[in-house]
């Protein structure tokens, strides 16, 4: 089942997906960001325009997609040089490229795939265990959360420190801090996802909540350290 | 001291909890939930993680000299002269 059949309730935080998000609901992307199933025209226009060999038109979809290409890289390696770097190659990638979107899917979804990509080849230079965007979705089985049978001795009722929360995601295993920066920061929906990485819808949903549990599980111990201190 | 609420147990309303999320069912109206304070503390918290992630990371401006470095890498390429990034020639994470 697509996501885009999400029945328009309150919108929850945990699954409030972009729509609701364009409803009102305040999150992080530009204004200026096109919607997936709606391009812009005059986007359209642009990318044909740079398809074609227009260097003026590919310097117009850099400034409609620089914002969110650097701040996901930004996000996803935490140091401002190097995510200028790969915003870099990002870029490079996608004027080496851009001849072969077809328009299967989003062109923000394809340059997104393609950013993706060049993040997950720099982690593995680093030596983060990422081969492949199918290891990034498979974390090993001894980093996944357990699930919670016990008494709930600790919530995290009220306000999280964002600053705890922000070390938290930076310390989660690189395929689980993707898909929630994706979902719960960028505010993607699980089908948008799904092809970005190359997974099933089922396989994100899956990772998101591990990523949630494995914060959550961060999140106590920073509180119960607190406590102590 | 959760015991087993209603016909299904936590563990197996656990391993649901990523469709019925994901999927945008209101999970807070699940039979489960209604009943078992674990599973309901449990969501309670997953949610305001959700929450506090909008307000994670802001979006922010690359530096105005990022497009210019693009600039002269896509002409470098264009002339033959074949320039290769700082990523392809695995010069990343330099020292700020």
């Amino acid at each position: 089942m697509s996501d885009s059949s999400v029945p328009t309730q309150l919108p929850s935080p945990i699954r409030a997906s972009r729509r609701e998000a364009e409803n009102g609901v305040q999150r992080n992307r530009p204004a200026a960001f096109t919607p997936v199933a709606s391009p812009d025209p005059s986007e359209v226009q642009v990318l044909a325009r740079a398809q074609a060999g227009d260097h003026h038109a590919f310097a117009q979809l850099y400034s409609l997609h620089k914002r969110r290409i650097y701040s996901l890289c930004l996000r996803m390696v935490g140091n401002i040089a190097e995510a200028e770097d790969l915003t870099q190659e990002a870029f490079l990638q996608l004027h080496r490229k851009i001849g072969t979107f077809r328009g299967d899917s989003a062109f923000s979804t394809w340059l997104h795939r393609l950013a993706i990509n060049v993040v997950l080849m720099q982690l593995r230079k680093k030596g983060l265990s990422l081969i492949s965007l199918d290891e990034a979705m498979e974390p090993a089985p001894e980093e996944g959360p357990g699930r919670s049978f016990g008494a709930p001795d600790l919530t995290l009722s009220g306000a999280i420190d964002r600053l705890a929360l922000e070390r938290a995601v930076a310390d989660l295993p690189a395929g689980y801090r993707l898909i929630f920066i994706l979902h719960d920061v960028e505010g993607f929906e699980h089908n948008e996802i799904a092809a970005m990485l190359d997974c099933s819808i089922g396989n994100s949903k899956s990772q998101l909540h591990k990523a949630r549990l494995k914060l959550r599980e961060a999140l106590r111990t920073n509180t119960r350290q607190e406590a102590r201190s | 001291m959760m015991d087993r609420p209603g016909k299904m147990s936590c563990e197996e309303f656990q391993a649901q909890l990523p469709e019925l999320i994901g999927s945008g069912e209101n999970v807070s109206e699940h039979e489960h939930i209604k009943s078992c304070e674990l599973c309901r503390a449990l969501l309670a918290d997953l949610e305001t993680i959700a929450e506090a992630a909008r307000q994670l990371f802001p979006i922010v401006e690359p530096p105005d000299n990022l497009w210019e470095q693009i600039e002269s890498k896509i002409k470098s390429e264009g002339s033959g002269n074949g320039a290769r990034s700082r990523v392809e020639s695995g010069l990343t994470a330099r020292s700020e």
